[in-house]
């Protein structure tokens, strides 16, 4: 249309304007093309867990997935054992490991994070809120190599000198180390959901002869559910796929049992320990890659979950006020 | 009954406190233990030589390169493409379009796809589908592309970044007044000729915002590195895009879990986390510092 307006226009700038609008429309679709292409080639190197009857041989489903007898006429066991003379994939103790791992962190990180969420918003006076936000940013920002490495070389120290347990590298140990990757997610998004209740909530809650504290917990919470429901979900997502601590801190023993204090070996450990030394295109390696389909589609999964709780709050808190 | 309440309401308010008093207590501890064992040993040959004596002498100079070699490499590829996408999402497509949304949902999702999931792709689609692809067409299946690289790596952290990049910059272009837009328009500039003399100018701020923080994340990551291209020990430094390099963060995790003699390598250990922690907050502040200014634009210059 501006052509048509401005003649002399068409020679100097049309052509440079149609060629950039392509390029930037290109880049923008970049970005759906990569995720497709993540969920093409993971799924891709697991798919042979399905189809090849060769990979199947060793590594079905069901070998997967139920118990199994290392030898006939033994009890049935679940056992991650890949490299050994009759390997065993049973998936079972790393789905236990992962879960207790990320049950501690989040147990540990939510309470904390929404609390101090609660507190920055409501009760804090501006210099304690100018000071505890950097805090966080600085918090998550420290590389997880570095957090995974203070969990190993300190906290399993002290923890093993205070409480003697057998393993000094175990569920506890990581997932303290996990919840210090999980609080800075979770205190951002409740934070936001926090501030996102409107003011006139707090003051009609105050005129009717509400404390801070009543406020706060009656009205501003309850009003800010969804956000701390995502601030959870999110947080669970970052926790299960977090690599670095766990390698390092949990003791990566596939041992299927409830205690929190044994060591543990979790999917994203499994991966990054293994995927080094696999042979290339071996059932191992397959499997290795289905675990990491598994974890893309989880997090995936908990995201949308996440996404959908925090439109939710914002469709709330519109209607409201 | 007042005064049980207020005094419950006391308590409970002191909790939440407390949890932020527990929440700084942490980060203290894990910085001044860090930086308190790690300053020993630091100096400028720290810096500058390289590893000695099975890792319990001398510096960590090649990791920093390599480090900074990666970090280089993925900025050049992630910048480009980052603004791009968000020049697209908030100057170019008709708002709350489909096209917006879906490309808002990868970008959201993209972010929350953890960094080991990151590698894996690294490994099946740059190394074994491109890289392999590379050496059957160019150069008769003799394997040059077809193994770990940095160029791949530096790709596969490229990936990783993309979100970091498009939020900072997409906030930078919030805080341009329309205005600007509008008179550019008005003059008879293009929309091109409008985005690069008038909105990119601009947004210079915002895009090196994300630059900054993609760089500070790219350089602590372990997990999308370390079958992609980074190496524990090379006695040269990488000069190719297809050669291995040492990384800073691999480096700490392979002293801490691997070393024969962990009481012997601790130091060196101690001093190398803390430059890689110095380093990342170096530019985590940078960053902040110029958000910070944007922010104050966005809030007052309209």
């Amino acid at each position: 249309m501006r052509a048509a307006l401005f003649p002399g226009l068409r020679g100097q700038g049309a052509f440079a304007d149609r060629v950039a609008a392509i390029a930037i429309k290109t880049s923008a679709f970049l970005a759906i093309i990569s995720l497709i292409l993540i969920f093409v080639f993971i799924g891709k190197e697991a798919l042979p867990l399905l189809t090849s009857a060769e990979v199947q041989a060793e590594a079905s489903l069901s070998r997967l997935f139920l118990p199994q007898s290392p030898r006939p006429g033994t009890a049935t066991e679940y056992t991650w054992q890949p490299i050994s003379e009759t390997p065993k994939y049973s998936l079972m103790p790393l789905f236990a490991g992962t879960l207790k791992v990320t049950i501690i962190a989040v147990l540990i990180a939510v309470p904390l994070a929404v609390a101090a969420a609660l507190y920055t918003s409501e009760f804090a006076p501006p210099w304690v809120r100018e000071t505890i936000k950097p805090c966080i940013e600085i918090l998550a920002g420290i590389p997880s190599v570095v957090i995974g490495f203070f969990c190993l070389m300190v906290i399993a120290g002290w923890l093993h000198d205070a409480f003697g347990w057998t393993y000094r590298l175990n569920a506890l140990t990581a997932g303290i180390g996990l919840s210090l990757a999980v609080i800075p997610i979770v205190y951002t998004v409740s934070e936001d959901a926090f501030s996102a209740v409107p003011q006139a909530f707090r003051e009609g809650s105050v005129a009717m002869g509400a404390s801070m504290w009543q406020t706060a917990s009656r009205v501003v919470l309850p009003a800010a559910m969804p956000g701390i429901l995502a601030a959870c979900v999110l947080g669970f997502g970052r926790a299960i796929g977090e690599t670095m601590i766990v390698l390092m801190a949990s003791g990566n023993a596939a041992v299927l049992s409830w205690s929190p204090v044994d060591s543990v070996r979790t999917f994203s450990a499994t991966i990054a320990a293994e995927l080094g030394e696999v042979v290339q295109a071996s059932p191992h390696y397959h499997v290795l890659f289905f675990l990491g389909a598994f974890l893309f589609v989880m997090t995936f999964t908990i995201n949308l979950a996440g996404r959908w709780f925090v439109n939710r709050l914002q469709k709330k808190l519109q209607g409201a006020a | 009954m007042m005064e049980r309440t207020k005094l419950v309401g006391g308590i409970c308010q002191a909790l939440t406190a407390l949890a932020c008093l527990i929440i700084i207590a942490m980060v203290v501890i894990v910085i001044g233990n860090i930086v308190i064992h790690g300053v020993e040993r630091f100096s400028w040959e720290f810096l500058s030589q390289a590893p000695r004596e099975g890792m319990k002498e001398g510096g960590i100079f090649p990791a920093i390169f390599g480090t900074a070699a990666l970090v280089i490499l993925m900025t050049i590829a992630v910048i480009p493409l980052g603004v791009a996408t968000a020049i697209y999402l908030h100057e170019y497509a008709p708002k709350r379009s489909r096209m917006v949304h879906l490309v808002r949902l990868a970008i959201q999702n993209l972010a929350g796809v953890p960094a080991i999931v990151f590698g894996l792709f690294g490994v099946g689609f740059f190394i074994e589908f491109v890289g392999r692809g590379m050496d059957r067409v160019l150069y008769g299946g003799r394997p040059l592309w077809g193994q770990p690289a940095i160029l791949w790596a530096a790709l596969t952290m490229a990936l990783l970044t993309l979100p970091t990049v498009v939020v900072a910059t997409e906030e930078a272009l919030r805080a341009i007044p329309q205005g600007y837009r509008e008179v550019a328009y008005s003059l008879g500039a293009t929309r091109w000729q409008m985005i690069r003399r008038v909105i990119l100018p601009q947004a210079v701020g915002g895009i090196l915002t994300g630059a900054i923080l993609a760089v500070s994340r790219g350089s602590g990551e372990v997990a999308p590195v370390m079958f992609t291209g980074a190496a524990y020990f090379l006695p040269e430094l990488p000069t190719r895009l297809h050669h291995q390099f040492m990384e800073m963060g691999y480096h700490v995790y392979v002293m801490t879990t691997q070393s024969p003699d962990i009481e012997a390598t601790k130091p060196v250990l101690y001093t190398t986390v803390m430059v890689l922690l110095m380093l990342t907050f170096a530019l985590n502040f940078t960053a902040i510092m110029i958000r910070a200014q944007i922010r104050k634009r966005l809030r007052y210059g309209r």
